[in-house]
């Protein structure tokens, strides 16, 4: 607080810094000029990336590994259009960032200036909310708002334009203490008439299987899910996002359901008499045909989200609220039911003997499954962040996940490229852990621009790449429904990956046999900067089992059906 | 279904962007739309009449809920409300049919407002009914133009919406 005026780019950084923002991911620009002057001398840690998009993932990935929210920053026109896809992403998976780029000076806004773009505009269906700001005075509730909408409720990425001549303009800065927005009431608290219908249906269940997604993170309730879980004897599944949400480890996992879920929750959740999910929110690629999903469930859906009720499928048992508030007073309603094991737990055990997830491994080729199996001997509480494709599925496969925040992927916009940013979001969010980005050849080259982002600040994450020389998910496709016509998925001879490493002055690492592949990974893990790991692994692995499009998840391939 | 929706916003640039960027991009149909200041000059309502099934209207209404924006949401059922729209009509009028066109103007309370030696402006208001049947009768005079605004609406009695917030 002062007295004296500031200018409003002072103001912004003293806003940013109400807010505990210690990290910003950005790149500067003609109209940002006033405000990077600022941040020159601020303790704000800004660090450069080498394209806007990156700058949405890594505070996307910051946001993800941390629970706080991550900010990005792009000047007027180019800039804030290159970080459409960063929030697009943040806008599928809920995550919270706040999105601050440059516009021309007000009296130019409209008239076609030089970078001009209609961000607002452009921004509208991706974002939580967002502001062009018209006076510098209205700039400390806009952030606050921001940062305040963002974290809330079902999170979100929000976007605050800020033209030029906003960030020169002086004013009294009074930072406001409390937000007032008639139309935004996060906390809709919970209705305990709900929580206890949802405690009989339990009771009166034989077959219940939890679904847990994203929300579950996010609301921080694994520890209510645990508790949950093991009271009633209900084994859990995970969407991707859900994926560490519950620990895998635990003889209730079912790990991941839907298109490339294991066959045992798929089967689960078919045979299921009630199903509650948690945070999540019934998209095709976890419910296959709709019609046929879940057919003899009832369904309690627990969610912050009262337009995620009855979207996509019929509800039973809606219950609106924070997950974690919810799921406590739900378990403080049941009592420990040791007699639901029997025959339900039993056959699920009988398929999780009879399906566990499987490949064939090899002593010439490496096989990508393995990989990841190597990489969890070596580092089981690595931050696993991925890229999209069948990296990614593997990832979700092969690791074994224990701990929320430790798996990072972009489960609803799917997007090649968000991986290797993200990750050095998440490193920079936990400096101590160790963070591995499982990238694809294809994904990876989208973004690889940023090995000069983690050299010259000094980022240590590790990018193991399956390299298949294709684009693997597409290729499987491919193969599988249109005749083996591989049309333009090839993308072997395209680089190589030890020597562009190399270049950026980092460690570049091949692997290319499987009996290479600890080596490489410790090697990685020991070293004192960035590492690229080249795993030229077999190209013709698909992921398996596979839900076709449009198919009842139950209806699954499965080379081991088809054998 | 139709159903009549009464929605509070912020009376801030954007926000009708907002909201029919929201019909558009989640595929609800919109039948008509009205929009003007209340009685508070922060707070402007729009009324919605909206196509769809309970289902379809659920989602409208609380995704609709979700735009920060938004104050509030209120469904109003046509046996609880009185709406009314506005047409304005350029009827084709010489001196044959002049008059024979004011008697149907009567029977149906509508109000000239512009006459010229071929034309006449016929204001009406009323429901949508009302409506088409003026427009119906006026068809063989030579209908010139029509200009309808959105349905605006209201519940009977002393129920209003949004309670506290305005
Ligand atoms: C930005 C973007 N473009 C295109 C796609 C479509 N797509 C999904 S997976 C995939 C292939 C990914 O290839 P790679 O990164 O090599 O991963 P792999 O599947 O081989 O493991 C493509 C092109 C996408 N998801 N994102
Ligand atoms: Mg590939």
């Amino acid at each position: 607080m002062t007295d004296t005026p500031i200018s409003g780019a002072k103001a912004l950084i003293n806003c940013l810094k109400n807010e505990g923002v210690d990290t910003i991911f950005g790149y500067p620009g003609g109209v940002l000029l006033p405000l990077y002057d600022e941040l020159y001398d601020s303790d704000i840690n800004h660090i450069l990336v080498r394209h806007e998009q990156c700058a949405a993932h890594a505070a996307d990935g910051y946001a993800r590994a941390t629970g706080k929210v991550g900010v990005c920053l792009a000047t007027s026109g180019p800039g804030a259009t290159n970080l459409v896809t960063g929030i697009a992403n943040a806008y599928m998976d809920s995550t919270p960032i706040v999105a601050i780029t440059g516009q021309v000076p007000t009296p130019m806004i409209g008239n076609d200036a030089f970078q001009e773009a209609d961000i607002t505009g452009i921004t509208l269906p991706i974002t939580k909310h967002n502001y062009l700001v018209r006076d510098a005075e209205d700039l400390p509730w806009v952030v606050k708002e921001a940062f305040y909408i963002a974290s809330t409720g079902r999170p979100g990425p929000v976007l605050i334009d800020l033209p030029k001549d906003i960030t020169t303009d002086e004013f009294e800065f009074i930072y406001p203490k409390k937000t007032h927005l008639r139309g935004y009431h996060p906390d809709v608290g919970i209705d305990e008439d709900a929580v206890k219908r949802a405690a009989s249906m339990i009771l009166d269940s034989e077959c219940p299987v939890i679904y847990a997604g994203g929300g579950v993170i996010i609301s921080d309730s694994s520890s209510e899910l645990l508790r949950l879980a093991e009271t009633i004897q209900a084994p859990v599944t995970t969407t991707l996002l859900g994926i560490g949400a519950f620990p895998q480890s635990n003889k209730l996992s079912l790990r991941m359901l839907g298109m490339h879920g294991t066959k045992y929750a798929n089967y689960a959740v078919q045979e299921s008499d009630l199903l509650i999910a948690i945070g999540a929110r019934f998209d095709d690629r976890v419910t296959g045909k709709i019609d046929a999903f879940a057919p003899h469930a009832k369904v309690i859906h627990i969610d912050i989200d009262p337009a995620e009720i009855r979207k996509n499928v019929r509800v039973d048992l809606p219950v609106i609220g924070d997950a974690k508030t919810i799921l406590q007073s739900l378990n403080s309603h049941l009592q420990k039911m040791q007699t639901r094991s029997g025959a339900w737990l039993g056959k699920i055990d009988a398929w999780k003997k009879k399906h566990p997830l499987s490949y064939v491994q090899s002593d010439d080729v490496i096989k990508p499954q393995y990989v990841i199996q190597e990489i969890h001997r070596a580092c089981p509480d690595a931050i696993i962040v991925t890229e999209v494709g069948q990296n990614q599925m593997w990832a979700a496969q092969y690791f074994q996940f224990e701990n929320p925040r430790t798996f990072i992927t972009s489960g609803g916009l799917g997007t090649m490229g968000y991986g290797f940013p993200a990750a050095i979001g998440a490193k920079v969010g936990c400096p101590d852990r160790t963070v591995i980005d499982i990238a694809g050849d294809g994904s990876f080259q989208m973004v690889s621009q940023e090995l000069a982002t983690v050299a010259t600040n000094n980022i240590k994450v590790i990018v193991a790449i399956l390299n298949n020389s294709y684009l693997g998910m597409v290729r499987q496709w491919q193969e599988l429904f249109f005749d083996e016509r591989y049309s333009y998925t090839d993308i072997s001879q395209s680089v190589d990956f030890v020597k562009l490493a190399e270049a950026y002055n980092l460690v570049g690492i091949r692997a290319e046999k499987p009996s290479e592949v600890p080596a490489a990974i410790s090697e990685a893990l020991s070293a004192d900067r960035t590492v690229v790991i080249d795993f030229v692994v077999d190209p013709t692995e698909n992921v398996f089992p596979m839900v076709p499009a449009g198919a009842a998840i139950n209806e699954i391939l499965d080379p081991e059906v088809a054998a | 279904m139709r159903h009549t929706l009464a929605v509070l916003v912020e009376n801030k640039p954007g926000v009708l962007a907002r909201v029919s960027g929201l019909f558009s991009r989640r595929g609800y149909n919109i039948d008509s739309l009205a929009v003007g200041m209340t009685e508070n000059p922060e707070i402007s309502r729009m009324t919605i009449v909206v196509e769809g099934d309970d289902r379809v209207l659920a989602q409208v209404i609380s995704q609709l809920s979700k735009l920060i924006d938004v104050i509030s949401v209120s469904d109003l059922p046509s046996s609880e409300s009185v709406d009314r729209g506005l047409a304005l009509i350029k009827v084709a009028a010489d001196m044959d049919t002049r008059a024979e066109i004011l008697q149907i103007a009567g029977i149906f309370r509508a109000k000239i407002i512009d006459i010229s030696a071929e034309t006449l402006v016929i204001e009406v208001t009323g429901d949508k009914g009302k409506i088409r049947a003026i427009e119906n009768m006026l068809g063989r005079f030579g209908i010139k133009e029509v200009v309808r605004t959105g349905r605006v609406a209201l519940h009977r009695g002393t129920k209003t919406v949004g309670g506290e917030y305005r």
